[in-house]
């Protein structure tokens, strides 16, 4: 019994102070944009390779996303015989769902788990300890370009991802399935309001922070997370972690941003 | 002995229940090499962590220059690591960026310099530690006795007080743990640092050390001397000695000594 109430309470300081650590990382993440001398250059190259490793992979989800949506709101609608609101169903569901949650999955799979690896590596084999004792404010080197490239790159990858989402729609709608192109955009321009649009721009946002948040961090902590044995293993477990908590938290966050701004 | 430069004073530090150091009070004199010896897992790579305040004790002071850093913030933490030079176990090469611009990195951050400066500055100390060529390579495609020697062109590139070097030669083959420690005197000589080598590498070690601490159970056991171990008469050390160090390579070693 005893055994019992005790591993309860361990448990719990384990997870008030993961919690703990997690926020005092997101803090010291912003603070090091204050400090100097900022990594402009370093920014622009995560930039890059945030934005061209996922780049392919998002122009290919976003063209069958929307070619899919063509197929399946043409389907629907020819039932009730409004094809002509083609356009509008397959730009309301990118704009304000699909764009940004698939994107932010994409990105998760492709930038954020690679971040994750190299944080971790770079813990486990002394580099970040190395940086802190060159006095080098491992959060304004590392960690800090890394929040702002996801930051900037990811409301980008998802707005890209809209526009191929839209002309897959049209590809699919129109060019297949011979739906009225006047129709398809003008159905477009009439029912995106600007509510749809910030929505998505907010979603996006919110989901790159939790993305670089939560893989970065995991990380930068994986000698502290327990469970997660040491070394490579280590490594590759708080990886798989945190893509699947920055998945989860990137469908929990889209439907509560949607409740709220509804 | 020379005062110390470091000082630990009772301290404490534990993983959970595990007790690493037990009430622990040592000197490390200026100028001179001290050597910390001890099986595995008894905490030399945590005393150096300690005395670099990656790790904080849990009671008592760590003075550096006589300041204690176990209550020290962040900010006067880095004042005072700038005195440090380490050379990690497995170096610690920042993997993304080449030789040169890890050699280049403590110049680069912590003084403004011009280019050509930082450049010339650089190529002087790879060439030194034959890498000159090399500087264009990422870390990966190293042998582990060239990253020594890139890890220890980094920590030399600021003229550091203090040297810590955690097991430099262990995973090393005979040859290039002297070449190793040759270029360990080479450079002691040069720039006059403190030293404290983490060491399994007992007899060559020995060699370099002016004052020897055994770490086992908690406790740090301070010899003036390597000679002075020899002929210790407590049973733990005799124990220790011929554990760790091998009754061989010992008689040896005191050959070389007298
Ligand atoms: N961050 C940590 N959390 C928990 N325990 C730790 C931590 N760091 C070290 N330890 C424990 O402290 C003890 C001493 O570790 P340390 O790395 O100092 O050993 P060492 O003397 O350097 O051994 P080796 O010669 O194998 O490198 C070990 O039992 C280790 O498990
Ligand atoms: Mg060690």
């Amino acid at each position: 019994m005893f055994q019992y109430i005790e591993k309860l309470g361990a448990t719990t300081i384990y997870y008030l102070r993961d919690i703990g650590r997690m926020g005092l990382f997101l803090l010291q993440s912003f603070a090091g944009v204050f400090s100097h001398p900022f990594r402009f250059r370093e920014t622009i190259r995560q930039i890059k390779e945030i934005g061209s490793s996922s780049l392919g992979l998002i122009a290919f989800t976003g063209a069958f996303t929307g070619m899919v949506l063509g197929l399946q709101g043409y389907y629907t609608l020819s039932k009730f015989g409004s094809e002509g609101a083609l356009g509008s169903a397959v730009a309301l569901s990118l704009i304000r769902e699909l764009g940004p949650v698939l994107t932010a999955l994409m990105v998760v799979g492709r930038a954020g788990s690679a971040m994750c690896a190299e944080i971790g590596i770079m813990r486990n084999s002394e580099q970040l300890d190395a940086l802190e004792c060159m006095a080098i404010d491992p959060f304004r080197y590392l960690i800090t370009p890394k929040f702002l490239a996801t930051l900037i790159s990811v409301p980008i990858l998802t707005q890209f991802f809209n526009l191929i989402g839209i002309a897959g729609g049209y590809l699919a709608g129109v060019v297949l399935l011979g739906v009225n192109p006047g129709a398809y955009t003008s159905g477009i321009e009439q029912s995106v309001v600007n509510l749809d649009i910030n929505l998505g721009i907010v979603k996006s946002f919110v989901f790159a922070l939790l993305i670089v948040w939560i893989c970065a961090g995991r990380g930068y902590f994986v000698h502290l997370i327990r469970g997660a044995g040491f070394g490579a293993e280590g490594v590759s477990r708080v990886t798989t972690q945190a893509v699947v908590y920055s998945s989860i938290s990137v469908l929990l966050w889209d439907y509560l941003i949607t409740a709220v701004m509804l | 002995m020379s005062r110390p430069i470091i000082e630990f004073i009772d301290v404490v530090k534990a993983f959970g229940t595990q007790r690493i150091l037990d009430h622990v009070s040592v000197g490390f004199p200026e100028g001179k090499t001290t050597v910390i010896a001890g099986g595995s897992g008894q905490g030399k790579s945590v005393s150096l962590k300690l005395i670099l305040g990656l790790i904080k004790p849990e009671s008592g002071q760590i003075l550096i220059e006589g300041q204690d850093i176990a209550s020290m913030k962040r900010r006067q933490l880095n004042t005072i690591r700038t005195n440090f030079g380490v050379l990690f176990q497995g170096s610690a090469l920042l993997d993304s960026i080449t030789v040169f611009e890890n050699v280049a990195l403590p110049l680069r951050e912590r003084r403004s310099l011009s280019r050509q400066e930082v450049h010339r500055r650089v190529e002087e100390m790879l060439d030194q530690f034959d890498l000159s060529g090399h500087g264009e390579k990422y870390p990966a495609q190293l042998s582990g006795g060239m990253k020594k020697r890139v890890g220890l062109s980094r920590a030399l590139m600021l003229q550091p007080k203090i040297m810590l070097f955690d097991e430099p030669t262990t995973g090393l083959d005979p040859e290039i743990s002297m070449e190793i420690y040759r270029l360990f005197f080479k450079t002691q000589k040069k720039f006059g640092y403190t030293s404290i080598i983490v060491s399994h590498d007992i007899p060559k070690v020995f060699n370099l050390a002016d004052q020897v601490i055994i770490l086992k159970d908690g406790k740090m056991i301070v010899f003036d001397s390597p000679e002075e171990i020899q002929f210790s008469v407590n049973p733990e050390i005799q124990s220790f000695v011929e554990t760790t160090m091998g009754q061989v390579y010992i008689s040896q070693d005191i050959e070389k000594l007298s």
